[in-house]
């Protein structure tokens, strides 16, 4: 489904990000984890055409994204609040996001109803805008809309992070569950090592924008992340 | 510990990512300022001698008395726009073990060395210093001066007492009109009698001491309230405003961009500075009227055609200029989400040619001063939407400093860098040109029919042009999006 090629990508002389090959096939949950500055958005970034590769290409689903928009329809993600548009209310963002993919007001209520319980009474019907929601429910709105419109590919970065333990439960079974249905492909980044072993059937490791560890999750897999990233610390200390 | 505070603000000014970044705008800013200022202190200087020469007869002082009243309203009523009390910048300061009493301190003196209370210190110290020069006793001059400068601080300190209340700018509003209507029906002097009561203060220097206690007495209200509001959920929290919501299913009819022209419209009515931008627009309709109402320019002055290119294509330049940077803060989104750049693009010229449409209808009364007028505003407007519309998209190609919607309206530079000042010269400057050229060597109807029709053949090729500036567009994203991302530029 996604494919990675010689990507590298720098900033004047710092390498940040350098990927020789990197396959993900289609309906994997795939998790990315690394400490601060590993290159974990630097990637979703380039995956969605944010910002330029400095060598090499991703291609997705047959699209290189780099130099076509034909990955669009079936590509969504949820980075960070700045993809919420703060003057509006989470209802409006919901129509707006599903006008774009295609869906009606009626198709995106009938997407919403299910998500009833992860909201948790604090999205739909607050009349207050985005930009007046706390960070939890701005993160909430804005995982819930990268869900509309049947998308093949859902990109979440730190989707965790600032939710509170009964949203983070909620969402670990929602991600399960699409990632059970084979079909959609999860990409998830995570600080949390806990949460990307529980959710992703693979887990990849970026240490200073190169891949050093690709595990396909096992009951061993968080002792072993836990290890490395013990070991890491210690070498950075070092240093 | 206000050594610190001091420290901090200087730092707060001198390192903010904004300064030295665009040298040629503070520059600008900085020559506009200094104009401004050389301005009122000739002012200052002159007016003793200007309003001698005018009234001989009566006594300076008392002329300039007679008008202070208006001067303390109107200066209330436009600190209400422009100066708020710089709460949030004091948030981390609560952490620190720092008396609050301190901290509200440090805000209100702060602000009482804003640059809005010195602007009529301007006027008001050369104009003393002239006074003593001619002869005027030197203790009631300086008192009088003094007088004065209490009198600014109180309009500082009052104006954030009143800062939370939209009645009372209206009553300001009426008052101030009031006021200046029965002045002149005759019904009451108010110059006369606030006249006397002003001219009291430069003849019994003790008086003074009123002003003074007003000060005082302001300070210390404004202390108190926020000596106890010093917590995030009260003075210092941002207020939430209360959804509008309506409903925009008419905007259906137009098709594919419907959900574009519903955000945009969204984006206009719920954010302050864009709100703003309507209205300046709506009030720039009477920039003609100082031309017209004049004599001087005859009827076919090309300054006339300017007039109209700026009316009827107020918003155009207003709102267009920061095309695409009003919807920067999210402008990643609209980049990796499934939408077609140029539907987005025509949305917004969508908009703009219907703001210039509104325009010409507001402005067809000026066919009171002659045909040519209307001829003038119609042709203008023809120019606008042909012409001007896809000029100011394709520069906005070139925008890529962010916008942050919730900041204030006034005085707001922010998104403004050297492209907003090139702009104005294809958008304004070339249909004068050439509107002065044809006119001067063949004649006023070759002129108006030529920039009719550029207007329509730009209006014909709408899509060609279009599709250009959706390339600029796309071109120029990445560095849109690293530009966008930087806050505070």
């Amino acid at each position: 489904m996604i494919t990675t090629q010689h990507l590298t990508k720098k900033y004047g002389s710092q390498m940040v990000l350098n990927i020789e090959h990197l396959e993900i096939p289609k309906g994997q949950s795939f998790g990315l984890v690394g400490n601060n500055g590993a290159g974990k958005t630097t990637y979703f970034s380039l995956l969605l055409d944010l910002i330029q590769p400095t060598t090499g290409h991703i291609v997705n689903n047959e699209v290189q994204v780099n130099t076509s928009e034909d990955w669009k329809p079936f590509t969504s993600s949820f980075i960070d609040e700045s993809f919420l548009i703060g003057y509006l209310t989470p209802e409006e963002y919901f129509y707006f996001i599903g006008e774009l993919r295609g869906r009606n007001k009626a198709d995106v209520d009938a997407l919403l109803a299910n998500f009833e319980d992860f909201f948790h009474g604090e999205i739909l019907g607050q009349r207050k805008y985005l930009r007046d929601l706390s960070k939890g429910n701005q993160k909430k709105a804005g995982i819930v809309a990268s869900f509309i419109g049947n998308p093949q590919v859902i990109i979440l970065d730190e989707p965790f992070a600032n939710l509170d333990p009964t949203t983070q439960i909620r969402l670990k079974a929602i991600i399960k569950d699409l990632a059970a249905k084979k079909e959609i492909t999860v990409l998830v980044s995570s600080h949390d090592l806990m949460h990307v072993t529980e959710v992703c059937e693979r887990i990849v490791v970026l240490n200073k924008g190169e891949v050093v560890r690709d595990i396909q999750t096992s009951a061993e897999t968080l002792r072993e992340l836990e290890s490395f990233f013990a070991g890491t610390q210690v070498s950075n200390e070092e240093e | 510990m206000f050594k610190h505070f001091v420290s901090l603000q200087w730092k707060s000014f001198f390192r903010s990512s904004n300064f030295g970044k665009s040298l040629a705008l503070k520059l600008l800013m900085g020559f506009l300022a200094v104009y401004l200022m050389l301005s009122f202190a000739s002012l200052g200087i002159g007016l003793y001698f200007i309003l001698k020469k005018a009234f001989p007869d009566s006594e300076p002082m008392l002329i300039v008395s007679g008008y202070l009243l208006y001067w303390v309203l109107i200066e209330l009523f436009f600190r209400y726009f422009m100066q708020k009390l710089p709460v949030m910048d004091i948030k981390p300061l609560l952490l620190y073990p720092i008396k609050k009493s301190k901290i509200a301190h440090y805000i209100l003196i702060k602000s009482g060395l804003s640059g809005y209370n010195f602007l009529s210190l301007f006027i008001a110290v050369p104009f003393s210093i002239v006074l003593m020069v001619q002869g005027y006793p030197v203790i009631n001059v300086l008192s009088w001066l003094f007088a004065i400068v209490c009198i600014i601080l109180t309009i500082n300190y009052t104006n954030f007492i009143i800062n939370k209340s939209d009645k009372v700018l209206l009553f300001l509003g009426a008052l101030i009109l009031a006021l200046y209507g029965l002045e002149y029906f005759n019904i009451f002097s108010v110059k006369e009698y606030a006249g006397q009561l002003f001219y009291s203060l430069y003849q019994n220097p003790i008086l003074v001491l009123i002003p003074l206690l007003l000060v005082i007495g302001t300070y210390y209200v404004n202390f108190n309230f926020l000596r106890k509001k010093l917590y995030l959920d009260a003075s210092l929290k941002k207020k939430a405003v209360k959804v509008e919501t309506s409903d925009l299913t008419w905007t259906k009819r137009f098709g594919d961009i419907a959900p574009f022209l519903q955000l945009d419209l969204k984006l206009i009515w719920r954010n302050k500075r864009t709100k703003m931008q309507v209205f300046i627009s709506l009030a720039m309709i009477l920039y003609g009227l100082f031309f017209y109402s004049m004599d001087t320019y005859g009827d076919t002055s090309t300054i006339y055609l300017f007039v109209g290119i700026f009316m009827t294509g107020i918003f155009l330049s207003n709102f267009g200029q920061f095309i695409p940077a009003w919807d920067s803060e999210y402008y990643g989104m609209m980049m990796s989400q499934n939408i077609p750049l140029r539907k987005y693009l025509e949305s917004k010229a969508g908009l703009i040619s219907v703001s210039i449409v509104v325009m010409f209808l507001l402005s067809i009364p000026y066919v009171y001063f002659g045909w040519k007028a209307l001829a003038i505003n119609f042709a203008c407007a023809l120019y606008n939407l042909g012409v001007n519309v896809p000029v100011i998209l394709f520069f906005g190609s070139f925008n890529k400093k962010r916008i942050d919607l919730t900041k204030s309206a006034i005085g707001n530079m922010q998104g403004t860098s050297a492209t907003q000042f090139l702009v104005l010269l294809p958008l304004m400057v070339v249909p004068s040109v050439l509107y002065f050229v044809l006119k001067t060597f063949v004649s006023f109807e070759v002129a108006i029919v030529t920039l009719s029709v550029m207007g329509i053949i730009g209006f014909a090729f709408r899509n060609t042009l279009l599709n250009k500036v959706t390339e600029a567009y796309r071109k120029r994203k990445y560095t849109m999006l690293a530009g966008f991302k930087e806050q505070n530029s």
